[in-house]
């Protein structure tokens, strides 16, 4: 896509063969950690579909995908792309940071807003209920609250759980999708807390006949993923011109289609 | 002397005016070298560059305020952890001990076993042995409610500890002089009396101190727990944490604890000058 705009600039303006990519490159001139470099920095250890087989550097999977192109429409070749891990504590303590900006479904938070910054989102994911194997359930709310519940404590799964679900058995939390994992394999919860893609991934690759009873509306109750910056970063608004331009151009839904499977079918509740 | 009682107190020797004279300098520097010290410490931390972030991030009272009843509330299910292990620890952790300490040759098993326990308990970070059992013996196919974590949790606690707690009495038994023994053999007692009425008294007394220390540090590896699900005090300050891309919540968290934590290491302390004091 970035190739075609950049061919369609040529076509306009003679001169100006590189001209667009220029454009792109002054708003980041100077402000990344390494000159003529962008650090962008995700989970440890990244998981499907956001970034496929835990290397974001083929640029397979949703999230590595946009980061490439979001680098592309910055003016950043491929090749000038490096990659670091980080934690979410890494990513929010006070000092110096040691990524550009950091993508790993960050959901934006009026909160969190208060200490470090978020681009425009580059998705939207609602959120969904992930059965365990061999729980059956409706798509109620009623039917909901009588499930023993799980969900990743860092995760705003854990406000939806507390404030709008509202289940009569206490919560049980747990430091990563592989540990839901374990507490749905040892039969200790019945239902977990994800955004979709998650949610289906897990169903289709991790957790052995698990389902996904269904999705809540995306509207008010979704899940905005931001790129998440160092609190003042200037890049900020680089990085949000070169999402609005992506999704101008359609690119960021041909990536959301090519990597995140297609959430219809998957019942909404109520 | 009657002169001198009618008279009031006895005129203070020069000694004592020289002694009294030296408390009240050394006082003085204790106290002016501390005010320097916590004086540059509070003018000077502040002038770091990162300090304004560093607040905001760790020390943000609206957060604390806004956080402190949901920590409170979860640090209930803590005391509650641990006020349920203690019991069970202490059980255990004998019962090791005397495994440990058995003559009968046809219980050489025992010991064995016993011995291998303490080994494996105290050599396996606590972590591992929560996640091993708090997932992995639910994981065997239990029925709810046997399979809840909290009931496998605990287990995983208390089988740590004991092994601790068993080394503590043991130490507290083998320091109890070989000739008590003797001496209660010589009187008719049999093995299991001497143990009960003579060795034990005195060992579980003299160990008091250390397992105090023991007592203080199961209070706080009761927050091991919040890895296989309980929401205790840890992992709600980790929802706050991420919640609010905030680290105060943990500050609170941790205030919590050393509310508990300092008193009763106070009171260790004071048991173990009491004992010093009894022994000299």
């Amino acid at each position: 896509m970035t190739k075609t705009v950049s061919l369609a600039a040529l076509a306009l303006a003679l001169s100006a063969g590189s001209a667009l990519a220029e454009a792109h490159a002054a708003c980041a001139e100077g402000l990344t950690l390494e000159d003529g470099t962008l650090t962008i920095a995700t989970g440890n250890p990244a998981y499907y579909p956001w970034v496929m087989d835990d290397t974001p550097e083929s640029g397979e999977g949703f999230e590595a995908a946009v980061a490439y192109a979001i680098a592309a429409e910055m003016g950043f070749e491929a090749e000038n792309v490096t990659w670091v891990r980080s934690s979410f504590d890494e990513a929010i303590q006070p000092g110096a940071k040691n990524f550009d900006f950091n993508l790993q479904q960050y959901s934006i938070t009026p909160e969190r807003e208060e200490i470090v910054d978020f681009s425009v989102p580059y998705y939207t994911a609602p959120m969904a209920v992930l059965l365990a194997p061999g729980v059956e359930s409706e798509a109620t709310m009623e039917a909901l609250q009588g499930l023993k519940w799980g969900a990743v404590g860092s995760t705003t799964a854990v406000p939806m759980l507390t404030d709008v679900i509202q289940p009569e058995q206490d919560l049980l939390l747990y430091g990563d999708n592989a540990d839901v994992n374990a507490a749905m394999g040892a039969g200790q919860i019945d239902a977990a807390l994800f955004d979709l893609p998650t949610a289906m991934f897990l169903s289709a690759v991790m957790i052995e006949g698990s389902t996904v009873l269904g999705q809540f509306a995306a509207e008010g109750e979704g899940d905005q993923f931001g790129l998440l910056f160092e609190d003042g970063n200037e890049l900020k608004a680089c990085a949000d011109a070169a999402i609005a331009a992506l999704e101008e151009s359609g690119e960021l839904a041909a990536i959301e289609a090519e990597w995140l499977q297609s959430a219809t079918g998957i019942p909404l509740i109520e | 002397m009657t002169e001198a009682r009618t008279r009031g107190p006895l005129p203070r020797t020069r000694r004592q005016i020289y002694e009294d004279r030296l408390r009240r300098r050394s006082l003085l520097i204790a106290g002016g070298s501390t005010a320097l010290v916590f004086g540059a410490l509070f003018l000077l931390i502040p002038l770091a560059p990162g300090w304004e972030k560093v607040q905001r991030v760790f020390f943000n009272g609206e957060v604390f305020a806004r956080t402190l009843p949901g920590l409170l509330e979860a640090f209930v299910l803590d005391v509650a952890i641990f006020a349920w292990s203690v019991p069970m620890i202490a059980v255990l952790g004998l019962l090791v001990a005397l495994a440990r300490d058995v003559s009968n040759p046809a219980l050489y098993p025992l010991r064995i076993f016993a011995t291998v326990f303490t080994d494996v308990f105290r050599g396996v970070p606590v972590v591992l042995t929560v996640y091993l059992i708090g997932f992995g013996i639910p994981g065997l196919g239990l029925p709810r409610p046997w399979n809840s974590p909290y009931i496998w949790g605990t287990v995983a606690l208390v089988l740590t500890y004991s092994a601790y707690v068993a080394e503590i009495f043991r130490s507290g038994i083998e320091s109890v002089h070989a000739s008590q023994r003797a001496a209660a053999q010589s009187l008719g007692l049999r093995d299991k009396d001497v143990m009960r009425y003579v060795i034990l008294p005195q060992a579980i007394r003299r160990v008091v101190p250390a397992q105090m220390n023991m007592l203080i540090a199961l209070q706080k590896d009761v927050a091991l727990l919040s890895f296989i699900g309980p929401v205790e005090i840890f992992r709600q300050a980790g929802v706050y944490k991420s919640l609010m891309a905030n680290f105060t919540p943990y500050v609170g968290a941790a205030l919590i604890f050393l509310a508990v934590t300092v008193p009763a290491t106070r009171y260790a302390d004071y048991l173990l000058a009491k004992q010093r004091r009894q022994r000299s």
